[in-house]
């Protein structure tokens, strides 16, 4: 597909997930403040950083007292998924190092799958496009969070917090229905979920990505 | 805490994370055999997002009224119906549950 085309698409198909994300993003905005950030503070996180269970990491963190590193070591450990979503990335993202690492910024997670061709390879224009407009409502939706948070109050009470598993759960069946990918993904979820009460948070997920290693076995290469 | 500092810190830290893949490995293809690992990469994540996402709360598996929420809203996704209105089930169903009073 041309870069303009796969750019469109991405926009289409990533818009549900910026409604989405602006949902999940006004929740931060209001917990970030109740936490002792200030408002500017949250919107910055959210422009600078992108990547919501992070940020609620690190709220989570500063909310049972706890200091500076375990706060980036939280938000480390939630988005160390990105080197192995990176490393598949890597061979549809060309050009300089530089250009590379910039083109990378444009990686969240529905944005990635929705980008995956399935063939080991990614659309990066798709996943651009389906970025974009998931970021301006991150952005925006910590902003009204934030500043408006005394208007919303406890944004649980409209069920906010069942939006993006959700989301995630309507990409997840469609990997389901895939014969070859459906028992990796058993797996995994069954690893994250036996992981959850012992490793910190974001542990369960990395762990979970290393059950892909099993299609290094030869008789899944031979196919 | 200076929090600004944090704030930088963390960022630096997600950019380095996303960009390292692309910069190390970028511009050339990596060995076939990988193409399997990175063709089921997806589902594993998937679901483990799923997982972190619906049912922990840090270290504790937690089952409250956005469990149900997201249940129901797993169950009319399987039915093809529409993600958004799946999403707005899940979320309606959470919100209700605890109108009347479940965590």
């Amino acid at each position: 597909m041309p870069a303009p085309e796969s750019f469109r698409r991405g926009l289409r198909l990533g818009t549900p997930f910026a409604v989405a994300g602006l949902l999940l993003s006004a929740s931060f905005g209001v917990l970030a403040v109740q936490t002792g950030l200030s408002a500017w503070q949250a919107v910055t996180m959210s422009a600078v950083v992108h990547a919501g269970s992070a940020q609620f990491a690190i709220l989570s963190v500063l909310a049972s007292g706890g200091g500076f590193l375990p706060a980036v070591a939280a938000a480390g450990l939630m988005n160390a998924r990105f080197l192995a979503m990176g490393m598949a990335l890597a061979p549809s993202v060309p050009g300089r190092p530089l250009s590379r690492a910039v083109q990378a910024q444009g990686m969240v997670d529905p944005s990635w799958v929705l980008a995956d061709r399935h063939d080991g390879t990614f659309d990066r224009w798709l996943m651009f496009g389906a970025t974009l407009p998931q970021y301006v409502t991150f952005v925006t939706g910590t902003a009204l969070g934030a500043f408006g948070g005394d208007l919303l109050g406890d944004t649980d009470r409209f069920g906010f917090d069942a939006v993006f598993p959700t989301f995630f759960l309507a990409l997840l069946i469609v990997e389901l229905r895939r014969p070859e990918s459906r028992w990796v993904a058993v797996v995994g979820g069954a690893v994250a979920l036996a992981l959850v009460p012992f490793a910190p948070p974001g542990v369960p997920i990395l762990a979970a990505a290393v059950t892909a290693l099993v299609g290094l076995a030869p008789s899944r290469v031979a196919r | 805490m200076n929090l600004w500092v944090l704030i930088g810190v963390v960022a630096v830290l997600t950019v380095v994370l996303r960009a390292l893949g692309p910069v190390v490995l970028g511009g050339r293809d990596l060995p076939s055999r990988f193409d399997g690992v990175i063709v089921l990469l997806a589902g594993p994540l998937l679901a483990a997002l799923v997982v972190a996402s619906a049912l922990a709360e840090g270290r504790q598996l937690q089952v409250d009224s956005s469990t149900a929420g997201v249940a129901v809203g797993g169950v009319l996704l399987w039915r093809d119906v529409h993600v958004v209105v799946a999403v707005v089930v899940a979320a309606a169903v959470t919100a209700g549950l605890r109108a009347v009073g479940l965590p």
